[in-house]
């Protein structure tokens, strides 16, 4: 099975680099310090398997699972234990294992991978973001539903997201390229590098700004000829 | 206060006397830069973003055979996540103690 490694953690990727070379039927092809890169190098090559670390910085396991059409078998590895609920929703995901892993735990999630098929691809995931009216975010350790229709616009700030919505406004840790993956593409619109907008609540358009409610928000000129398509033009 | 040790890359090395080699070089290279950025983050008091590198350094901690640390660390990245810095010190003298080890061996 040719297979990639994804670990933001030098010590982690030589570990399971090793248990791969000492394994008969495993081939690894290329490992990855980030899921950016390893997403780059899966639209060129496929691959039969992928030890995949859930924390990283701005783009954890799951956003990395989440943006994969096909995705391939996963073997989660991870210092959280607190993980393995939320990997039962993926039948891509094969086996977890929690780090330090040991040779045998490694060789029982790999014989559990060969025999693994995977039942319902990502295919279906944007639709079902689509049918999805709401998402949740974790504010002092309390899940807050937001409805996408409620929320006015998404801003970037430091490492935090304001996201503003009809009658309240949440501050959240977290990314716009995160969030961005969870909003319905037919509602949502990244309009500039710290600003996503919900289309429908546009007031008015001018030049490089949009109007919503009575706030201005920029537009890139980059993202300029995309907000116009969306627009019911006469 | 236990002490750490290097048994896991033992058992993992078995003869394999490059791949030990190998890991002890990452060891003494990447414990530091981890925890160097950790202490950055603490002096900005940007407690979540420590909580990430506390995580990682879990695993470090969990490769030099604490385990009563493990689990203070791993309370301590929860706590990190509400700004409570209580085990700060614990967590942080830990980190002196793998810090020596890794420079000893």
């Amino acid at each position: 099975m040719n297979s990639i490694i994804i670990d933001d953690e030098e010590m982690a990727r030589a570990i399971i680099a090793q248990m791969i070379e000492n394994h008969p039927d495993l081939k690894l092809i290329q490992e990855f310090p980030n899921a950016i890169q390893a997403i780059k190098f899966l639209n060129h090559i496929e691959v039969d398997l992928v030890f995949l670390d859930i924390h990283m910085p701005d783009f954890t396991g799951f956003d990395f699972i989440d943006t994969l059409k096909f995705p391939p078998k996963i073997i989660l590895v991870t210092s959280d234990k607190n993980f393995a609920i939320e990997a039962f929703g993926y039948s891509c995901i094969v086996d977890y294992l929690v780090k330090p892993i040991t040779e045998e735990r490694f060789n029982k999630a790999v014989q559990k991978a060969k025999g693994a098929k995977i039942e319902v691809v990502n295919e279906a995931k944007p639709s079902i973001k689509d049918e999805v009216k709401e998402f949740y975010v974790n504010i002092d350790r309390r899940l807050i539903k937001i409805d996408f229709q409620s929320v006015d616009v998404i801003e970037a700030k430091g490492d935090y997201i304001h996201i503003k919505t009809e009658n309240k406004n949440y501050i959240v840790h977290s990314t716009l390229k995160k969030i961005e993956l969870k909003l319905p593409s037919d509602m949502f619109l990244k309009v500039h590098r710290s600003f996503i907008i919900n289309t429908k609540k546009i007031i008015d358009i001018e030049d490089n700004s949009v109007l919503i409610k009575k706030e201005v928000i920029p537009v890139s000129r980059s993202n300029r000829p995309e907000l116009m398509k969306r627009l019911n033009l006469l | 206060m236990e002490q750490p040790n290097i048994n896991y890359i033992n058992e993992l090395s078995g003869d394999n006397l490059a791949f030990k080699n190998k890991m002890l070089a990452i060891l003494k290279r990447e414990l530091p830069e981890e925890i160097a950025i950790y202490k950055e983050q603490m002096r900005r008091k940007d407690f979540v973003i420590a909580a990430q590198s506390v995580h990682k350094l879990k695993h470090k901690i969990s490769i030099l055979g604490l385990e009563k640390s493990y689990y203070i660390a791993e309370e301590y990245e929860d706590d990190l996540k509400n700004s409570n810095i209580d085990l700060q010190l614990s967590f942080e003298d830990i980190l002196k103690l793998l810090n020596q080890f890794v420079i000893e061996i």
